[in-house]
């Protein structure tokens, strides 16, 4: 079926359209293949709003007259629309019919879950070429960029076809004197065949951050030399390495009658397994959901707000998540060991404990390249299922299948880093806002898909623009900078008292007045800032002033003289 | 000093509140503080507690490394101290039992406080603000509110100051009378006047009605203020209490206005709670952000059992239906609550403040705080614990006028010309009793105790470190499109106040800060524009033009892009002065590389943190303390500040 077949009516007029804090306006309002475009009837500056059909989560249409007569004079309807970035916008359509036919439209086409209908296989915007390079960096240019791997590290390409790992990407960094057979039987042992991989490799003493899945040790407590092997080869050594396993010990040992498990004490002696229990996949979905819902009710009491706050546990999994990262940061950098960090399948918590720990250790991956390179490592090439994950935000009523708004949470947390360390990243709250939309519904393909595997079937490295090289294009918006950024060496270890973290209200508050007088101190920051560089200059090396000084100095030499004279 | 019995004890250990490190120095008590210095480290800590600052000293029961002394603040810091001998224990403890209470105002701080000013200065000091020239910025006395003399020698109401504005039609016997219904004589007054509608902001007491008693004064007194806004038919009456207090009160004769007796008023229950449901809130707050490895979960249902952040919101609440109806209704409005000292004093206040930009200001604020505080009697001495302690008047009424300003200073970051700090300090004096404004509950009061002549006013000391409490973003030109601010009162931006409950528990404060970082690039601008002006007046002096410094000036690559060229990029074209100027400020600016190190170098504080300090469990105290970096230091030493 043609998208356009979807489309019963695709042209409405007076259309009245309600946004929060902004007057009502009047206009036209079209349903394309993957847009809402509603545009004010003005002639000159007219004021478009476009509308990505991916990017609605929820529409909800109340129709009067509905058993009325169909075009009766006056009836009309009201269709609310839901966004995942969570804007909800509403819409008066003059005429039952079509405001019926302009709902059923969006429901059909903001579902789509074929990923080469999605709009990002169409947009061709006249400023990028598809023939630049998509990704900011493969695991080979990693890699390569990363001296301090060379010695005891190699790439491995053993899941160049996705066999032996389906969710992982072609090539990735294993102890060099593994080599790939071990690698397979690895694998094997892992659910899902994600065997420890190396993450992050610390820049002050050279210890690593792994990654993997449960290994499946299953009720008979099976196990697996290679993988020990492998798991010996990392710590190279070393007396001691530790494991984090993102479930609390019941749930791990729990595993075990459904064939998962965990490392135990006595086949992987040298390491010292340490439990943490993090909510995942539904849960996490529907504290989303809850929070959402007690955000967008203005009506609470105090004591209310916070008890449906609390209830909504989001809070409770930011200061969770935060936490282990701080832990290991706290193995790596204090204790200066090693860690291996899972949970069950490895493609969530996993990767949100280990992206959030290297943001706190690593200097380098606080810039924003450096950010959006961690992300592409840690999230799109590790094979995070965004897809998946982000079919649906907080509005959705469709059943829930495997919803979990883990980036968003990661979001969250790195949000919670800046405001306890303000200067120490590049990048700011705006960057943050543009990649949790992103991440929904987006015109670029970097989030399509759920794996490596996936992303080249469907060729959207070939068909798609890449959000991240769009991102750091050399006229990189000056919204994305922190002005106040000024680079730091040190870890950045976030306090994870309950009164240290505080709610987004920059994501969650959004689309309120509040946000608009945020906005505008913000950019009052921007203009001291700038013109401190503008009167300081931004480097110190120039003596100019003083040269100047000097004449100056000479001439009242001159001026002492002649008085004297 | 008689009671100071130990000057001195050493190896005493300070226990870290929220994790299990601790530092060894020495403790020192003084006739005005209890210091302690940590021994051995390079950057060694001082701690200096002011004896006034200090709420309770409590033994604990002996351990192995000593006995352990806790001691609490109300400026909500505290200290853990383990003293090795149980004798020198006993012996601060003691000292500190005497010293923390005060049998006479003449032992308190300001009474021996000097500032190493002359008498002049101090006059000085005392003149700053002027609460007659206030009234003036207002617009009163005009043809319709007056001056009164009624009130000169403290007879109708003591607790009342000298001068009172009343409106014209209100003549002495009215006035009399009508105290003579009011609840400790505290008859209906002008505090604030918009002068745009005209309309009063009034304030008084309960009236002492009972189940019926009525006064034609106190009528006629409510009929003046009325008459004196012809903007508008009615005079609103806000009866800051719950109603079932006020109905309560009218067992003891007291009450409220009843709506029959009295003609075109409009009568409304605002439902702010007393004192004591405040003093509790306040305690429960303190528990449960005083827990050790506390969970979210307990931390948010805490929050909401102690009721803090609800009371926080009654109060804004009121403020914003006061704002409302006197500027966009144009309408009178008279405040009370029972004695019209507490709950009264934070709906004007706050009112006032959302109404008038000037009360957003430095100056403005510390006026607003003399005028509807200090002058009309909030009872300072007795709320804040100053001296012959009534535990059952102590209440953080102060405080909470305080929090409601932060909270405001949340939700519009350019609207206040001070920052956060600003409050905090004012908080930390209100508690210190080193400075003479907020000392006893009234005026008279004052006077009695010669505080003008025997100590030294805050507000010259604030004004004198101004720099410290200024916030960067403050914008005027926001003050000019924002008259009256119109805060949101949805519940999510009513947030907990870390900076002020937890000022000194330092990991949990953000590790670097914005306002500082913002606040010394803006101080370097205003000082490098004006080295600019005096290098270009110190030329000209010499008739030097600056052209002819032009061509030294070596091409250089700058990491912003340079000026546009106005002639090429066909720029509107600048007068030749104006290029002149900015030619000068750009060869000028290059000083900054050379001379002016403090806005990054000097000033800086260091970046990260340490991991032990944050809680993150399991691992913690199995490791040494390796070359952590240092935690940010308070912002601007708010820890000493007493000193």
């Amino acid at each position: 079926m043609e998208l356009s077949e979807h489309i019963k009516t695709a042209n409405v007029e007076d259309v009245t359209l309600r946004r929060p804090f902004h007057p009502a306006l009047r206009g036209t309002l079209c349903v394309t293949s993957h847009h809402l475009l509603f545009s004010d009837r003005k002639d000159e500056a007219s004021w478009q709003l476009l509308i990505l059909l991916k990017n609605i989560d929820a529409i909800e249409k109340s129709v009067e007259n509905l058993f009325g007569y169909p075009r009766a004079v006056g009836s009309s309807g009201t269709i609310t629309i839901k966004c995942k970035d969570l804007l909800v916008l509403q819409l008066e359509i003059p005429g039952m019919e079509e405001c019926l036919n302009i709902a059923s439209s969006i429901e059909a086409l903001s579902s789509l879950e074929s990923v080469t209908e999605m709009y990002p296989f169409f947009y061709r915007p006249s400023h990028l070429t598809l023939n630049g390079p998509w990704g900011l960096s493969s695991t080979e240019q990693y890699y390569k960029q990363t001296e301090r791997l060379w010695d005891r590290w190699r790439v491995s390409t053993v899941n160049s076809d996705y066999s032996v790992c389906p969710s992982y990407p072609s090539a990735v960094i294993v102890p060099r004197e593994v080599d790939d057979d071990k690698l397979i039987h690895s694998a094997r042992f892992r659910q899902g065949g994600r065997f420890p991989v190396l993450s992050y490799c610390h820049h002050r003493n050279g210890m690593v951050i792994m990654r993997s899945s449960q290994p499946l040790t299953g009720a008979n407590k099976k196990r697996c030399k290679e993988d020990e092997l492998l798991l010996q080869a990392v710590i190279d050594g070393s007396e001691l390495g530790y494991i984090i396993d993102l479930r609390s010990a019941q749930q791990a040992q729990q595993a075990r009658m459904t064939g998962g498990g965990f490392e135990s004490k006595s086949f992987y002696s040298h390491w010292k397994r340490i439990h943490r229990h993090h909510e995942r996949g539904k849960v996490v979905q529907e504290s989303l959901i809850k929070l959402v819902e007690a955000c967008s009710d203005p009506s609470h009491s105090v004591d209310r707000w916070l008890s449906k706050l609390e209830n909504s546990k989001w809070l409770s999994h930011v200061h969770s998540a935060l936490s282990t990262a701080g832990l290991v940061v706290e193995c790596v950098e204090r204790d200066g060991h090693s860690v291996l960090v899972h949970g069950s399948e490895g493609t969530d918590n996993t990767l949100l404990v280990s992206s959030l720990a290297q943001l706190i250790l690593d200097p380098a991956s606080r810039t924003v390249t450096g950010f959006l390179c961690l992300l592409e490592r840690e999230w799109i090439q590790a094979g995070h299922p965004f897809q998946q994950r982000c079919a649906h935000s907080a509005y959705s009523h469709a059943r829930l299948k495997q919803e979990c708004p883990i980036f968003l949470l990661l979001l969250d947390c790195v949000w919670q880093v800046w405001r306890q360390f303000p200067l120490a990243l590049e990048f700011s709250e705006a960057l943050l806002l543009r990649l949790a939309q992103e991440v929904y519904a987006s015109n670029y393909g970097t989030f399509l898909c759920n794996s490596e595997q996936e992303r080249c079937a469907a060729g959207v490295k070939e068909n798609t623009h890449c959000l991240f090289q769009s991102l750091l294009r050399p006229d990189i918006e000056e919204q994305y900078l922190n002005p106040l950024y000024e680079p730091t060496d040190l870890a950045i270890w976030p306090s994870v008292h309950p009164q240290s973290l505080q709610l987004w209200t920059g994501l969650f508050l959004r689309w309120t007045e509040y946000a608009q007088n945020m906005e505008e101190a913000r950019e009052e920051v921007w203009s001291i800032v700038k013109e401190h560089h503008e009167q300081a200059g931004p480097d110190r090396t120039n003596n100019t002033l003083s040269t100047h000084c000097d004449t100056l100095t000479s001439f009242e030499n001159l001026m002492d003289e002649l008085t004297i004279l | 000093m008689e009671h100071i019995r130990t000057p001195k004890v050493e190896q005493v250990k300070l226990l870290d509140r929220f994790s299990n490190k601790s530092v060894i120095g020495t403790l020192h008590l003084t006739a005005t503080h209890l210091i302690f210095v940590e021994s051995n480290s390079t950057s060694a800590q001082e701690i200096w507690i002011l004896h006034h600052h200090i709420a309770s000293v409590e033994k604990l029961s002996l351990t192995t490394s000593g006995c352990p002394l806790l001691i609490q603040c109300r400026n909500f810091r505290l200290v853990h101290f383990v003293i090795p001998r149980e004798r020198d224990c006993h012996d601060i403890y003691s000292s500190l039992l005497r010293l923390l209470r005060p049998v006479s105002y003449d032992e308190l701080y300001a009474f021996s406080y000097n500032p190493k000013q002359n008498d002049q200065q101090r006059e000085e000091g005392w003149q700053l603000i002027d609460l007659a020239a206030e009234f003036e910025r207002m617009g009163v006395p005009c043809d319709q509110w007056q001056l009164t003399d009624v009130n000169r020698e403290y007879k109708v109401c003591e607790t009342y100051p000298r001068d009172l504005y009343v409106p014209i039609t209100a003549s002495k016997p009215i006035i009399v009378g009508s105290s003579r219904f009011r609840s400790k004589g505290r008859f209906p007054v002008l505090t604030y006047f918009y002068q745009e509608k005209k309309a009063a902001v009034c304030r008084c007491s309960q009236p002492l009605s009972g189940f019926s008693a009525r006064c034609l004064e106190d009528e006629h007194m409510l009929q003046a203020i009325s008459k004196a806004n012809h903007n508008s038919r009615y005079v609103y009456v806000m009866d800051t209490r719950p109603k079932l207090n006020a109905l309560a009160n009218r067992a003891a004769g007291k009450g409220y206005e009843n709506e029959d007796n009295y003609s075109n008023i409009r009568f409304q229950f605002v439902g702010i709670e007393n004192i004591h449901v405040m003093r509790g809130s306040l305690q429960k707050l303190l528990e449960v952000v005083g827990t050790r490895s506390l969970s979210m979960t307990d931390y948010l249902v805490g929050l909401e059992n102690s009721g803090w952040l609800r009371h926080i919101k009654a109060i804004m609440d009121a403020a914003i239906f006061l704002a409302k109806a006197v500027t966009v209704e144009g309408a009178s409005v008279l405040v009370h609550c029972s004695d019209g000292w507490d709950r009264t004093a934070q709906v004007c206040a706050l009112g006032s403040l959302l109404m008038d930009p000037y009360y957003r200001t430095i100056k403005g604020f510390m006026v607003l705080i003399e005028k509807d505080w200090i002058s009309f009697g909030h009872k300072f001495a007795d709320r804040c614990d100053q001296l012959d302690p009534d535990p059952k008047e102590v209440s953080p009424i102060f405080t909470q006028f305080l929090e409601c300003v932060w909270q405001l200073t949340e939700q519009f970051p350019q609207a206040f010309e001070f920052s956060e700090w600003f409050l905090i300090q004012i908080h930390e004096h209100v508690h210190s009793c080193q400075f003479g404004n907020f000392l006893g509950n009234s005026q008279r009061q004052r006077e009695v105790l010669q505080l003008k002549e025997r100590t030294y006013s805050l507000w010259a000391h604030l004004l004198s470190e101004k720099q410290n409490y200024l916030n960067p973003v403050y914008s005027p030109s926001f003050a000019e499109s924002h008259p009256v601010l119109e805060p949101s009162t949805q519940a999510c931006h009513f947030k907990f106040w870390r900076n002020m409950y937890h000022q000194y528990d330092r990991s949990m404060h953000p590790r670097q800060s914005i306002l500082k970082q913002v606040l010394t690039f803006k101080e370097s601008n205003r000082e490098l524009e004006g080295t600019v002006q005096a290098l270009k007046t110190k030329l000209q002096k010499f008739g030097v033009s600056t052209s002819p410094l032009k061509p030294q000036t070596p091409p250089r690559e700058r990491s912003l892009p340079p000026r546009p060229q106005s002639l090429i990029l066909g720029a509107p074209l600048l007068s030749r002065k104006e290029v002149q100027q900015e030619e000068d400020e750009e060869v000028f600016g290059e000083e900054a590389r050379e001379d002016a190190p403090a806005s990054t170098d000097g000033e800086r504080t260091v970046e990260g943190s340490s991991a032990t300090e944050n809680g993150y469990g399991e691992l913690t105290g199995s490791f040494g303390s390796k070359n952590e970096p240092a935690v940010v230091t308070l912002e601007f030493g708010v820890a000493r500040m007493t000193c």
